[in-house]
């Protein structure tokens, strides 16, 4: 429709009232005002003060909340103590919200109700224009591409076109090779070792076997724990390697549990002697690890012996070797080969007799 | 409105008329600046969800860049001495240190990171219902495919930039998050190992992984979801808005109001109230208190352990992931693969190819302006609630172990509830879904061609009782409505007749507002002139409307 429409000349368009130029330029650019309405044609009647009262109502609420939200944010004690003492600091933050959503919401009701209330009402209609490109138009442009290709001689030149095809991968290859590479990281024996390894040079008095301690550094004592007790053991490790040491490293955290009296433990093939005493254990030691995501499976019922990583709910039979009996989680707890000796002092303590003999934690490609 | 002025010059001569000079001469702007300001937008409540989106994100912007400022991104271990007194002297690593500080020691800095907090999980849920909005009324279909995967990329960049952000305070929720993350990369088939060591650093959790998650965070992904949003505004400006069939409305145009100034003021409110509202939820909602979480310990875990709700969906299927694993040749393809890989994958391929399917199956390749009725696309709403319903099995199975606590149910009836319900509710969604649409089509049909229900029964000379229909049209000898469905919203009510409505001619709110007699006399004049001018036209229109109207149904 726009096609048809004609401007009007300039020497018309000075006559007329910005209101008939906006119709006209609207028009010109295929914008039809099809319905227009002043909300108040008789100016100054109730209603329409009404109206802009309640938009200056609107706006005057916001000014208020933003000065009231500096005076709060100014005066208002907000240190956090603790219970027992004035707790009148948990007033600060409601106060800001409130005050802050009081300036924004008036802000934002009092331009809605003032395009609403007060602006007129319209009813506009826009041509779409979303045809294709014209017929002469798609044939220009092919030929202006097809034109610029050839003046390129790609089409004919085929040792340009190669070369360029390997300049520009390796020019979008150089990039990620810099980037990946840098940040490249063998993953060698990271994910099957753990700090539980025998280690010779640090603890001798074991025979390299590593001690079991909790997360203060306390050595593990077979008197520790009450029948039916659990605790959560990490490698005695003190070096820090890469920034962790035996109780940071996430890969260390290990569940002791003792029995109850006629609890016995079906182990798994091999690894029957794992527990404490060999013969007849009482003790047993599982990663804390879940074999599913790697979260930690801390929640042990006591009553059905069965321990339940919170994050996805799998479940494991301590009695059955911590093997998995409900949710996606596919593999048995790994089982840390117990023993206890006797430090210089007389006391007892646990050691790992080596390290885990499987991968602990979530499952990979190449877990062996 | 039509006051008289005088002849305009050509020279400028107001102070805004030399600024406008001055542009023009530089820029050419007056006819493009013109046609902008009057672009049409049309106005429908359900067109509002994109804007609550583009406005959160702004929000986010706005917060995040205040945030950035007291935030401090580094895993290197500190001692607590801030004002929160449980957690002093306790080990931690910085970036929880700094996040604990912008709550408690930074005046006014907790309400800015809960703002921040809410406006993101208000993004992605309104991006998701601006998504359905979209699906439903069939607005993806040509030429809107574009814009529809370009949406689909902001859901699942805005997913990771969620997860991203909710990382960085490094607590014992988000570690846990993190670490679920890691597992995740090592479920990877051959390169898994591999790609987990290149993102972490080495083995989990390493001590740069805060610092790269922070600009992913904060740069990268802000800056890619913002130029797929200014591509997204851009697509609808030029392809211009869907609108809903109805009287007037045509494929070749888009009916509406102005940019400037009624669309320009509504959606600038708009704005305020969608930050207005982040605002209120900051002050009064507490989220992700991760002071009560404490720093992240790789052997502790609380229980209730819930992401923020738009990961929850992958949380739940992992939790109804049966443990099957597969082994071969000697390697591993562990059953977290599969719901959190796998799954995702594809969801959003599904998703991604829906409107070319569409259009295949239906051998549709004509342009869409108008917008479609659910109940008139059954197939396609019932395919919708079908995937809603998959959805929301998934995101409630992420909380099974709250409802089970709350309800006191086994949490292993949870699970296997979730793994029935996943295989059973989606086609029962389904075919409920299409009856109702049918019954609902049905129901226009027959308002359509008996009239409306008016409540008035009337006993016939010989004892029968009957109703009155108020036909919507013209009817034939038979007493049956000529017109013929449109695509449109039929009236149910004999108030949408305009029947009477008590309440509808009182103006005010709290008292009417009652004008003086001579005011009164000259707004009834005013307001009788209007109707007589509407009815002239509606006259003139119906009678158009009736020569050129074909029986399409």
């Amino acid at each position: 429709m726009s096609n048809e429409f004609e401007v009007p000349s300039e020497d018309e368009l000075r006559e007329m009232t910005p209101e008939q130029l906006m119709i006209v330029g609207a028009e010109a650019d295929g914008i039809h005002i099809t319905h227009r309405r002043d909300r108040f044609p008789l100016r100054g009647t109730k209603a329409e003060k009404r109206a802009e009262r309640g938009v200056a109502a609107a706006f005057t609420l916001a000014a208020l909340g933003g000065v009231g939200f500096i005076v709060a944010f100014c005066a208002m004690p907000w240190h956090w103590h603790l219970p027992g003492t004035p707790q009148n600091f948990r007033f600060f933050n409601i106060t800001l919200g409130v005050l802050l959503a009081l300036m924004l919401l008036g802000m934002g009701v009092g331009l809605v109700l003032w395009a609403k209330w007060l602006m007129p009402e319209e009813e506009v209609i826009q041509d779409r224009h979303d045809d294709p490109s014209s017929e002469e138009d798609k044939i220009m442009t092919e030929g202006t591409l097809i034109t610029g290709l050839a003046d390129t001689g790609l089409p004919r030149r085929s040792l340009i076109l190669r070369s360029l095809g390997l300049a520009g991968g390796a020019i979008a290859t150089v990039p990620l090779v810099a980037l990946v590479g840098g940040m490249i990281k063998k993953p060698g024996n990271a994910l099957v070792e753990t700090l539980y390894k025998p280690n010779k040079r640090l603890f001798p008095e074991s025979g390299g076997r590593v001690p079991l301690v909790y997360d203060d550094w306390r050595r593990v004592s077979p008197d520790d724990l009450e029948p039916g007790g659990i605790a959560t053991v990490f490698p005695g490790v003190h070096k820090e390697i890469d920034g962790v040491n035996g109780v940071t490293s996430a890969s260390s955290p290990t569940l002791l549990i003792r029995l109850r009296p006629g609890q016995k433990v079906q182990a798994r093939k091999g690894q029957a002697s794992f527990g404490w005493p060999a013969n007849n254990p009482e003790y047993v030691a599982f990663s804390k690890i879940c074999t599913h995501a790697g979260c930690p499976a801390s929640l042990y019922e006591q009553q059905t012996t069965r321990l339940l990583c919170p994050c996805h709910q799998s479940q494991f039979e301590v009695l059955e070797d911590a093997k998995p009996v409900f949710g996606p989680a596919t593999r048995s707890l790994p089982k840390l080969p117990l023993d206890v000796v006797t430090g210089a002092d007389g006391a007892q303590y646990f050691v790992a007799r080596s390290d885990y003999v499987e991968p602990i934690g979530p499952g990979f490609w190449n877990r062996k | 409105m039509t006051s008289g002025t005088p002849r305009r010059s050509d020279q400028p001569r107001t102070p805004q008329g030399k600024v406008g000079k001055f542009f023009d001469e530089r820029l050419t702007l007056a006819g493009p600046m013109r046609k902008q300001l009057n672009k049409v937008f049309p106005d429908h409540w359900s067109f509002m969800m994109g804007e609550i989106a583009l406005y959160s994100f702004i929000i986010l912007l706005l917060t995040g860049t205040y945030l950035t400022f007291f935030f401090d991104p580094s895993m290197a271990e500190v001692v607590y001495h801030g004002r929160y007194v449980p957690m002093q002297g306790i080990t931690m690593s910085k970036a929880y240190e700094s996040t604990l500080n912008i709550s408690f020691d930074v005046r006014g800095g907790l309400i800015v990171r809960q703002i921040h907090h809410w406006a993101a999980l208000l993004f992605l849920a309104a991006m998701l219902i601006h998504m359905f909005r979209v699906f439903f009324t069939g607005a993806f279909r040509k030429p809107r495919e574009l814009n529809w995967l370009i949406g689909l990329g902001l859901i699942a960049l805005g997913i990771i930039e969620g997860f991203a952000g909710y990382s960085l305070p490094d607590d014992l929720l988000s570690g846990t998050g993190l670490r679920i993350a890691d597992a995740i990369m090592l479920s990877i088939p051959i390169i898994g190992t591999w790609v987990a060591f290149l993102i972490f650093g080495g083995p989990f959790p390493g001590d740069v992984i805060i610092g790269r998650f922070y600009i992913a965070h904060v740069l990268l992904i802000p800056a890619i979801l913002a130029a797929l949003i200014g591509a997204h505004l851009a697509l609808v400006v030029r392809q211009k808005h869907t609108q809903f069939a109805q009287a007037g409305h045509t494929e070749h145009q888009v009916s509406g109001e102005r940019v400037y100034p009624l669309y320009a003021a509504k959606a600038g409110g708009f704005f305020f109230i969608v930050f207005g509202v982040c605002a209120a939820l900051g002050g009064l909602a507490q989220i992700n208190p991760v002071w009560l979480y404490g720093p992240y310990n790789p052997a502790q875990v609380s229980s209730g352990s819930q992401p923020d709700w738009y990961m929850m969906f992958l949380d739940g299927s992992t939790r109804l992931m049966p443990s099957w694993e597969i082994r071969l040749w000697g390697y591993d393809l562990p059953p977290l693969f599969w719901p959190t890989v796998v799954l995702p994958g594809i969801l959003f391929t599904l998703a991604g190819i829906y409107p070319f399917l569409e259009a295949k199956m239906t051998k549709d390749t004509k342009k869409h302006n108008l917008l479609q009725r659910p109940r008139d696309v059954p197939v396609r709403t019932s395919l919708g609630a079908m995937a809603i319903t998959f959805y929301m099995v998934l995101f409630l199975s992420g909380g099974n172990d709250l409802i089970a606590k709350a309800f006191d149910i086994s949490l292993n009836a949870m699970t296997w509830g979730g793994r029935i319900a996943l295989i059973i509710l989606p086609p029962l969604a389904y075919l409920l879904t299409y009856r109702v649409c049918l019954g609902l089509q049905r129901h226009d049909r027959e308002v359509l061609e008996h009239g409306l229900e008016t409540g008035i029964i009337k006993l016939l000379p010989h004892g029968e009782f009957i109703e009155v229909h108020q036909p919507l049209g013209p009817t034939d000898e038979h007493g049956h409505g000529q017109l013929s469905y449109a695509g449109t919203p039929v009236p149910k009510r004999m108030s949408q007749l305009g029947a009477a409505s008590p309440l509808k001619h009182i103006r005010g709110f709290f008292y009417p507002v009652k004008e003086k007699p001579e005011i009164q006399a000259q707004l009834d004049e005013l307001e009788a002139a209007e109707v007589q001018e509407r009815d002239t036209e509606h006259v003139l229109e119906s009678s158009a409307a009736g020569s050129t109207h074909t029986g399409e149904d």
